[in-house]
């Protein structure tokens, strides 16, 4: 934010920073809310929590961050950022299926509950 | 020799030596984060159905948690902007609030969430079961080999009502909510026994290292506010341009901090 803008400015600006602030405690309390609605499956959880954190993300970044009204070198630094950080995690996805696969401690008898297993352990 | 633009803007760009600082240290911060946080991602996808940790965190403390950061965010911003309308006394109530904020994370993470996970543990036994609970007495880090250290012959476990690789129990099931007896478990009978520490599981060590992590940034970001907010506010008499650089570069790296934890989050707490 420019160090050129008026008290008006400011104040209004006060405001904005508090609607965002509610807008944040929303935001968390519908991530939180998301946990007990079951998607069909588990990759549309994980993008709709996601998209979530994404939106809060931004209304910190360019309101609390002021990055929507940034000088334009600041805009080019954060472009390489995000093309070497878009690089990262595209290599990421390329190597998906190259991870091990089981663990040592991954039973074949799952878990024999009590509920399962009528007490007995 | 005087070094230039360190309170004035550098004419062609618009910034001022410290901003253009800060921006490049969280341009490496991004990477840092998203390079666990990818790593995160490949376990997690890799894992084999089913044997993801899941739900062993405490989401209403973590919601807490994530509503102080959220808090002391807007308290930075308001902070900066009070600093710029010459109200100084404002700004250091608002300061003072994040700095508070900023200890109730630190107290909450290291001495409740952290020693609760400490106190958890998983029980693999030699002949498959598998469950999680508490151990009487609630030692901290207890493992199998400890036991034979210390030549405990068995130990009293209480198991949670659910384990995580279970189906989760159905909504109002009455016994859901109720613990299953304590049961006495041998040492031989036992094949592992971990608390929920970086060593019981890729999750664990995962959450542990981001966690941590984000822990040491808030504790860092809290130090350099509150030094601005205490000692170094003699600049604000001296050099007020400079000082409110100082506040303004110090909240950028703040709301950095909590615009990371937005993400660790719901990916650690909720998934």
């Amino acid at each position: 934010m420019s160090a050129t803008h008026s008290v008006e400015a400011i104040k209004k600006h006060n405001k904005l920073y508090l609607a965002i602030f509610a807008a944040l405690l929303v935001g968390t309390v519908v991530t939180v809310l998301l946990r007990s609605v079951h998607f069909p499956a588990f990759w549309i959880t994980v993008a709709v929590a996601l998209f979530v954190a994404t939106i809060k993300a931004t209304l910190v970044a360019c309101f609390f961050m002021h990055l929507i009204s940034e000088k334009k070198a600041i805009y080019a630094m954060l472009a390489a950022t995000v093309f070497f950080f878009a690089a990262m995690m595209y290599i990421m996805i390329w190597a998906r299926d190259q991870v091990p696969k089981g663990s040592e401690y991954t039973s074949d008898k799952h878990i024999p509950y009590p509920a399962a297993s009528g007490g007995a352990y | 020799m005087e070094i230039p633009f360190v309170a004035k803007a550098r004419p062609d760009t618009g910034l001022y030596n410290a901003k253009v600082g800060i921006w490049l240290f969280l341009a490496s911060e991004v990477m840092l984060f998203g390079a666990l946080f990818s790593a995160y991602i490949l376990l997690r996808v890799g894992a084999d159905p089913g044997t993801w940790p899941q739900g062993l965190l405490n989401v209403p403390i973590g919601t807490m948690n994530t509503a102080v950061l959220i808090t002391s965010s807007v308290t930075v911003v308001l902070g900066w902007s009070a600093l710029k309308l010459g109200d100084f006394r404002t700004y250091r109530k608002y300061q003072a609030v994040t700095i508070l904020c900023a200890l109730t994370f630190l107290v909450v993470k290291c001495l409740v969430e952290y020693p609760e996970k400490f106190k958890h543990y998983e029980v693999w036994k030699k002949d498959g079961t598998r469950m999680t609970g508490h151990v009487e007495g609630n030692p901290l880090f207890l493992t199998e080999a400890k036991m034979a250290k210390a030549n405990m012959a068995s130990i009293k476990f209480t198991p949670d009502h659910h384990f995580y690789f279970a189906a989760a129990p159905a909504h109002g099931a009455a016994a859901a909510d109720a613990h299953p007896p304590a049961v006495e478990i041998k040492r031989e009978e036992i094949k592992r026994l971990s608390a929920f520490t970086p060593a019981h599981s890729t999750y664990f060590g995962v959450y542990f290292t981001l966690t941590a992590l984000h822990g040491l940034h808030v504790l860092a970001g809290a130090l350099v506010i509150a030094y601005i907010w205490g000692p170094g506010a003699r600049m604000w008499k001296t050099d007020p341009e400079q000082y409110m650089n100082r506040v303004e570069v110090s909240g950028l790296f703040w709301h950095f901090v909590d615009l990371v934890w937005i993400f660790l989050f719901p990916v650690f707490y909720l998934l």
